[in-house]
């Protein structure tokens, strides 16, 4: 499953300036791949017109060789999942019952829950460590299992690509890893898996490709070494760092220096 | 225990709770009927007293308080969910300001002397002219429906209406001023067939279309973006839910005047109790909003015998601390 834009071009309505300009991005089949940028440079823009929410106002968008537009937004859920950057839960909802909303585009025209749903909840729940959690109010997760959750409830679509948003944005070590950990695992059998994060470092660890995009362009794409470049990184977020090969896991780090 | 057995026993407690309502209704008021000769009637047969009291008055009044308090109810739960907002109620779009300034102006200019078809017609009338108002201004920025600038713009033309109101009350006679105000505190005591119909004719149609909109919904009020994501059609669920929800609560203005506090409780109470999937939460909402403006007229009647109190005020009284017992229960339980 890929995701392809060419040219993509989008600008809000009334907006005096594009948000993205002539973005090329073609995820690998079976990959992680990571968009970074400083904020407001695009990335859930992007992300936004990526999966049919926005409509492009130039280029195109095509997802597993087929123009976006040609696909039905039934069809599209039941092959991508995805997990916004912010949910609010205003209602009690139990955490089954958000996951179970994940089997939507798979319900027959009466609606009635099969086994086959049930199941594949259960696997979901299984998968992301929370089954434990099932019967809770949502409103009385920590983040990191809300985040999980939702991660969850993006499985229970049964999805051949997934799409997060700011997935370990305001986690904890322990939540960050376990949660990029599941995300590489299943790049590894497979899924194509898009994430849009702020993590530097950790998609320079976890990623098999990076964008980085700069005020709505593309300042460099390919493997993290080809793009984490420091002048690169200095000129996109305008502040001066090092790049520097971490001892302990042999990936890029970034450190930002003091003026 | 279980949700699906908590869910099972509340909704054999509601509809019992509904059907125990209707006998209440029908045979307690100045003149009290037994339970057999309510039968008889709705068999053909009794004397024609209790014919009169039985079909003429009360069976019309019940089944009224059943439409239009299990369709706030329903409509309640559609705002809530697709404004993803606790407090929004049936009337938080303006929907009421603009029903009661067709009402007011009916009673104010006389026009309501022309035949009883005036007042209901004028209120529908005048909520449809809001509504209308505030999906245009929501839509204005583009093919799709904002739902904080139709909250935003419901608002602010509820506070239109008001002033309009304040308006025509300060400039009638103190008679047009009571009648103004005891209808917008709404009634069922005027209730005939014709009412019914016209509750019934919007409230049916509209809580079936909601009924069916419930999987949708229940994506909708997570948020937008999710419930595209997964795979919902959301300008058209949104569009269509807004519509049924916006004339169920307008036919019932336009019959009943403004019952307020049913829309906006029953269904949080339920979803304490059954939780917030719209599959339950529509239909429980209703049979419990139902019955609870049934009990609430019966009071409103009763009470102060021979003086009706208006429904409105029973629905506060009764409704905020029922309300507020369930509030304290799900934080003590979330401790």
């Amino acid at each position: 499953m890929r995701f392809q834009a060419h040219g993509l071009e989008f600008r809000y309505p009334g907006a005096a300036e594009p948000t993205l300009r002539g973005v090329d991005l073609d995820t690998p089949d079976g990959s992680l791949y990571a968009v970074l940028g400083p904020n407001g440079s695009g990335k859930s823009t992007l992300l936004r017109a990526l999966l049919g929410v926005l409509e492009p106002t130039g280029g195109s968008v095509h997802f597993d060789g087929r123009p976006l537009r040609e696909w039905s937004r039934r069809d599209l859920a039941r092959a991508v999942g995805v997990v916004p950057q912010r949910e609010v839960v205003s209602f009690p909802l139990s955490v089954r019952e958000l996951v179970a909303m994940g089997r939507y585009p798979h319900l027959g025209a009466l609606g009635a829950e099969t086994r086959g749903d049930t199941d594949a909840v259960d696997r979901a729940l299984e998968q992301c460590d929370v089954t434990g959690l099932a019967d809770r109010d949502v409103g009385t997760l920590s983040g990191g299992e809300f985040q999980r959750v939702r991660i969850a409830r993006a499985l229970a679509q049964e999805p051949r690509a997934l799409v997060l948003d700011e997935p370990t944005a305001s986690l904890d070590i322990r939540h960050e890893m376990t949660i990029l950990e599941l995300l590489r695992a299943w790049a590894d059998e497979g899924m194509t898996v898009l994430v849009v994060t702020h993590g530097v470092e950790q998609a320079a660890r976890f990623a098999d490709r990076m964008l980085l995009l700069s005020r709505g362009r593309v300042a460099a794409e390919g493997p993290p070494a080809q793009v984490l470049e420091e002048s690169i990184l200095r000129e996109v977020y305008g502040w001066p760092l090092s790049v520097t090969e971490d001892p302990a896991t042999g990936s890029l780090k970034v450190t930002p220096l003091r003026r | 225990m279980r949700p699906g057995v908590r869910r099972g026993a509340l909704g054999t407690a509601l509809a019992m709770a509904l059907g125990a309502s209707l006998i209440l209704g029908v045979r307690f008021g100045s003149v009290p009927v037994s339970t057999g000769d309510v039968l008889d009637v709705l068999l053909g047969g009794g004397s024609p007293i209790h014919r009169d009291i039985v079909l003429g008055l009360r069976l019309p009044r019940v089944l009224l308080g059943l439409l239009v308090g299990g369709g706030l109810a329903l409509s309640g739960a559609t705002f809530q969910a697709l404004l993803r907002n606790p407090l929004a109620e049936p009337y938080i779009l303006g929907i009421s300001g603009g029903a009661s300034v067709g009402a007011v102006l009916v009673l104010a200019t006389g026009w309501v002397a022309a035949g009883s078809w005036t007042l209901p017609l004028a209120a529908f009338a005048g909520a449809v002219v809001a509504i209308a108002l505030v999906f245009r201004v929501a839509t204005a920025t583009g093919r799709r429906m904002d739902v904080r600038v139709l909250l935003l713009a419901g608002v602010v033309v509820a506070a239109f209406f008001s002033a309009c109101i304040a308006f025509i009350l300060s400039v009638s006679p103190a008679r047009t001023v009571q009648s103004a105000v005891l209808w917008i505190m709404g009634s069922v005591a005027h209730a005939g067939w014709r009412e019914v119909m016209l509750a019934g004719a919007y409230t049916l149609p509209a809580g079936v279309l909601l009924l069916t909109l419930a999987r949708p919904l229940n994506l909708m009020a997570i948020g937008e973006d999710t419930a595209h994501y997964l795979g919902a059609d959301v300008e058209r669920v949104k569009k269509l839910a807004l519509a049924a929800a916006a004339l169920l609560t307008a036919a019932g203005v336009a019959v009943a005047g403004v019952i307020g506090f049913v829309g906006l409780v029953v269904p949080h109470a339920i979803r304490i109790v059954a939780g917030s999937d719209h599959r339950i939460l529509l239909p429980f909402s209703f049979l419990a909003g139902a019955s609870f403006l049934i009990l609430a007229d019966l009071v409103a009647r009763m009470l102060l015998a021979p003086t009706e109190i208006p429904l409105g005020v029973i629905t506060a009284f009764v409704g905020v601390p029922i309300f507020l017992v369930l509030l304290r229960g799900t934080i003590v339980r979330q401790g």
